[in-house]
């Protein structure tokens, strides 16, 4: 935001916000880099933890305490825990050289990835979003943000509900052993 | 410089895009699926960030939903990555084709 | 008081009653069977006969046809035509049809499918009264086909032997291949005039200024049909084959009725023949040729019916000559005594094999004049009336033709005369070899014997009438009524009568003394021999063409069918489906890295497409 000095000229300076959100992002990305190149599952699985804590940190800055919360206790906290509880499952120790023999996969992935990335970039470059004033911008409480979910968006409620309990069901079924009840 | 839309949408795409990179590039389906989380959050952002710039509380609630079926996706696709490692000791996904049509 | 009409349908139906009753009810009681048939027979005959003194009387009638369908311009009627023509033919078909009938209860008792054989005797009856009574193309051409059938069914009679089945088959193809031409002359006609009514075709034909090629197409077309039905060259082939089926069969289709179907055809459209001079012409010397060629082979089969097969041919010749030089009346007088004389001569020559248990081979017959005289005496009748020999009823017909010739064609007069000395030739061959000298084969003749009055009695009735049959030249006047004959002098008809008493003499200088074989003519007329005993090759010839050509289209046929049409066709497709299937299925590897690559590639291209939009 820009900051009013004492001679009244408006100051395009860094401010908190904006430094905090650089430093969130670029860490984000540099430990995505890191979940796509590490050998080890165990040590993506880490980064992996580290990209959704930045992405918390990007929402607290985008007013959406709620989300930020939710997101550290359900993504980092349960999602990741089981990613890991499984990799140590499986518990394979060898470093996966995922690079050899993999040329086409090393040429195709990130091409594709590319272009992604360039084609929204330069689609966002071209779209003028319509101005928002500052006292419409949407302040991410619990109240504001579960209101509409009790309300307005039950039904959706209760179908998650279902689906976690046919995921539940799900996953005791294919994980049963020859045999097992 | 201020923040706007423009540059939380754009990370939103830096990482969507990381995130199809690693589900391409990788031969271990754990790891394609931490590239899917990763794809999933980045469609996360870019609806709290567009809840945040004059949408209002629409965008949070799907984040919200978005989250459940994630986690509960995440859980089934990990219960077959086990199933699928008791039938053939591997997590190379090459070695899976049975598929094959 | 039965009206005409009544009676002329009695003449029609009366047999289809018979046949129909025959099949349907009395298959088991043979007796009943031909009794119903003979039945039927006379009652048709009698019919015939009442018919005939109303036309006599001055009445001709033709039945108003009353329109059976039609669809546009197209219309089918249904009628009969009383006129003298068919009046007289249709006492010929009853009165020797009836002869036949009575016979063959003779010669076919014993036979194990009496009821069968009467049926269809019945059934071909009605077919060519039909083919009589016709009063427009279409009709005639619906029992021509009937007929085609009926003789089909009485040649094959004996189906069992591969022979006869074969004979059959024959005989209804070739007859089919001039149908052919039937058809499209027919149709060339309605499509000229708009009508199929004889009548109306009359008063109009000449009147439609066609051009001649026109008029030559479709009298010819038309005489094809004609020259599969009487077997003229090159349609000939089936007639002597016909021989498989029982003899009263081959006197009655072969003789007097089916074959001369053609005959009264060409007389009945003879408005149609005589519109095309190029045509005429054509139909005279076909018949001549026919004539000729079939005495020569006569002159050396050793079966006794071939013999008169080949003689039947020759004698439709000399119909189909006089037809082509413009005599219908003529034409019609001779089918009328070669009816009765050739009945007499195939009875006769039935009454002979079966004494001898079905054996056919002249070389193995001889002597049977002291042992069956009746027999003897209606062969010898038969012969001298096919030969030509005064008073009996050949001379006359036979030399109407010649004066016919006289009048208008030397040369045709001159294979007209040496085919009369030619029948003369074979015939007394036939009599001499058949009836004199010692029996050649003693077994056979062991118990030979004269046929029962069932057999003898028919012979009789026909011998009586080849005598006095020329006598009654009111036969050519009863046809048309402004007939005269040729003015011909004594002397021409002398010479006339000189050649085949010729022809017998020579054949009883060769044959009299009963030789065992005929060495005589082997050595004598050399080479020539083989080719006419072997009936000039005909049907190696067709065979070979069958053979070849249409084994070669067919086969043109066929390897079209299969690379073309299977391979490209059927297999193009199957083959592009079974192509497109493998590259669609490619996609399917089970790969699933190249399954999120193709997704991931897929949803780039979609946003690019969307953005682009």
């Amino acid at each position: 935001m820009p900051i009013r000095s004492a001679n009244g000229r408006i100051n395009e300076r860094m401010t908190v916000v904006d430094s905090l959100f650089l430093f969130f992002s670029v860490a984000l990305v540099l430990s995505a880099v890191m979940v796509i190149v590490s050998p080890h599952a165990v040590v993506s699985a880490l980064y992996l933890t580290l990209v959704f804590i930045f992405t918390a940190g990007l929402y607290i800055l985008l007013q959406a305490f709620f989300l930020a919360v939710l997101q550290i206790l359900v993504y980092a906290g349960a999602i990741m825990v089981l990613f890991l509880f499984v990799i140590m499952l499986l518990d394979r120790r060898a470093p996966c050289r995922w690079w050899s023999r993999n040329l086409p996969a090393l040429v195709g992935g990130p091409m594709v990835g590319l272009t992604f990335g360039v084609a929204v970039w330069a689609t966002l470059k071209r779209t003028t979003w319509p101005e928002v004033a500052p006292e419409t911008l949407f302040r991410g409480d619990l109240a504001q943000v579960m209101t509409p979910v009790f309300t307005r968006f039950l039904l959706p409620v209760e179908i998650t509900g279902l689906l976690l309990l046919a995921a539940t069901i799900g996953v005791v079924v294919l994980t049963r052993k020859e045999g097992q009840p | 410089m201020m923040i706007g839309l423009n540059h939380y949408l754009a990370v939103s795409a830096i990482l969507f895009g990381l995130g199809l990179t690693c589900i391409l590039v990788r031969r271990d389906i754990l790891l394609i699926l931490m590239g899917l989380e990763m794809n999933l959050n980045a469609a996360n952002l870019a609806l709290v960030a567009f809840s945040r710039f004059g949408h209002g509380a629409t965008g949070q609630v799907m984040t919200f939903f978005v989250m459940a079926i994630a986690a509960a996706e995440a859980a089934i696709g990990l219960a077959i990555v086990v199933a699928l490692f008791r039938k053939g000791n591997s997590t190379r996904v090459n070695e899976f084709t049975t598929l094959r049509g | 008081m039965p009206t005409i009409e009544h009676i002329t349908w009695i003449v029609l139906f009366s047999p289809l009653v018979a046949a129909l009753g025959i099949l349907l009810f009395t298959r088991r009681t043979p007796t009943v069977s031909a009794a119903v048939s003979i039945g039927a027979a006379l009652v048709s005959f009698a019919a015939s006969v009442k018919l005939f003194f109303a036309v006599a009387g001055g009445m001709s009638v033709v039945m108003a046809p009353q329109v059976w369908l039609s669809v546009g311009t197209f219309t089918v009627e249904w009628g009969a035509v009383v006129d003298r023509l068919s009046v007289l033919m249709l006492l010929v078909v009853t009165g020797v049809g009836s002869a036949i009938q009575i016979y063959s209860v003779g010669y076919m008792k014993g036979d194990s499918g009496i009821s069968r054989y009467f049926a269809y005797m019945s059934l071909f009856t009605f077919s060519m009264l039909g083919v009589v009574l016709s009063p427009n193309f279409i009709q005639m051409f619906m029992f021509w086909e009937l007929v085609g059938v009926s003789s089909y069914l009485l040649i094959g009679f004996w189906f069992e032997r591969p022979a006869a089945a074969a004979a059959g088959q024959k005989a209804f193809i070739v007859n089919r291949i001039g149908d052919v031409g039937l058809i499209l002359g027919i149709l060339t006609i309605w499509v000229c005039a708009g009508t199929f009514d004889f009548a109306e075709l009359a008063a109009k034909w000449k009147g439609l200024g066609l051009t001649p090629l026109v008029l030559a197409v479709a009298a010819g077309f038309v005489f094809c049909g004609a020259a599969g039905k009487s077997a003229q060259v090159p349609l000939h082939v089936w007639l002597p084959d016909a021989m498989e089926g029982p003899t009263p069969v081959s006197a009655l289709i072969h003789a007097a009725t089916m074959v001369a179907a053609g005959v009264y055809m060409l007389c009945r459209v003879s408005w149609l023949i005589t519109a095309s001079p190029m045509v005429m012409m054509g139909i005279a010397w076909i018949g001549g040729v026919t004539a000729l060629m079939a005495a020569l082979i006569a002159l050396t089969q050793a079966d006794i019916k071939r013999v008169l097969a080949y003689s039947t041919l020759s004698q439709l010749g000399y119909m189909m000559m006089a037809v082509g030089l413009g005599g219908s009346t003529e034409a019609m007088f001779h089918l009328t005594t070669h009816a009765f004389f050739k009945a007499l001569l195939f009875l006769s020559a039935g009454s002979v094999i079966m004494a001898l248990h079905h054996e056919q081979d002249i070389w193995k017959m001889g002597g049977l004049r002291k042992r069956m005289p009746l027999t003897f005496g209606a062969f010898l009748i038969g012969t001298l009336a096919l030969g030509g020999i005064w008073p009996l009823s050949g001379f006359y017909s036979k030399d109407e033709i010649l004066l016919l010739a006289l009048e208008q064609n030397t040369a045709l007069l001159v294979v007209g005369l040496v085919t009369a000395f030619l029948t003369a030739l074979y015939m007394g061959r036939l009599l001499w070899v058949v009836f004199f000298g010692e029996a050649r084969d003693r077994r056979l003749a062991g118990h030979v014997g004269e046929s029962p009055w069932v057999m003898t009695l028919p012979l009789v009735f026909l011998a009586v009438l080849s005598v006095v049959g020329g006598w009654y030249a009111e036969v050519p006047r009863f046809l048309s009524p402004e007939y005269h004959a040729v003015a011909h002098s004594d002397k021409v008809m002398a010479g006339f009568l000189a050649v085949p008493v010729i022809g017998f003499l020579l054949a009883w200088m060769v044959y009299g003394k009963a030789p065992a074989d005929d060495a005589v003519m082997r050595k004598g007329l050399g080479p020539c021999y083989r080719l006419m005993e072997s009936k000039f090759y005909f049907d190696e010839c067709y065979g070979w063409v069958i053979e070849n050509v249409q084994g070669g289209a067919a086969l043109v046929c066929e390897t079209f069918d299969r690379w073309i049409i299977r391979g490209a066709g059927v297999g193009g497709l199957t083959g592009t489906a079974r192509m497109l299937g493998w590259a669609v299925r490619t996609v399917q590897s089970g790969n699933l890295r190249f399954t999120l690559f193709v997704t991931g590639a897929g949803v780039v291209a979609l946003l690019f497409w969307l953005l682009a939009g």
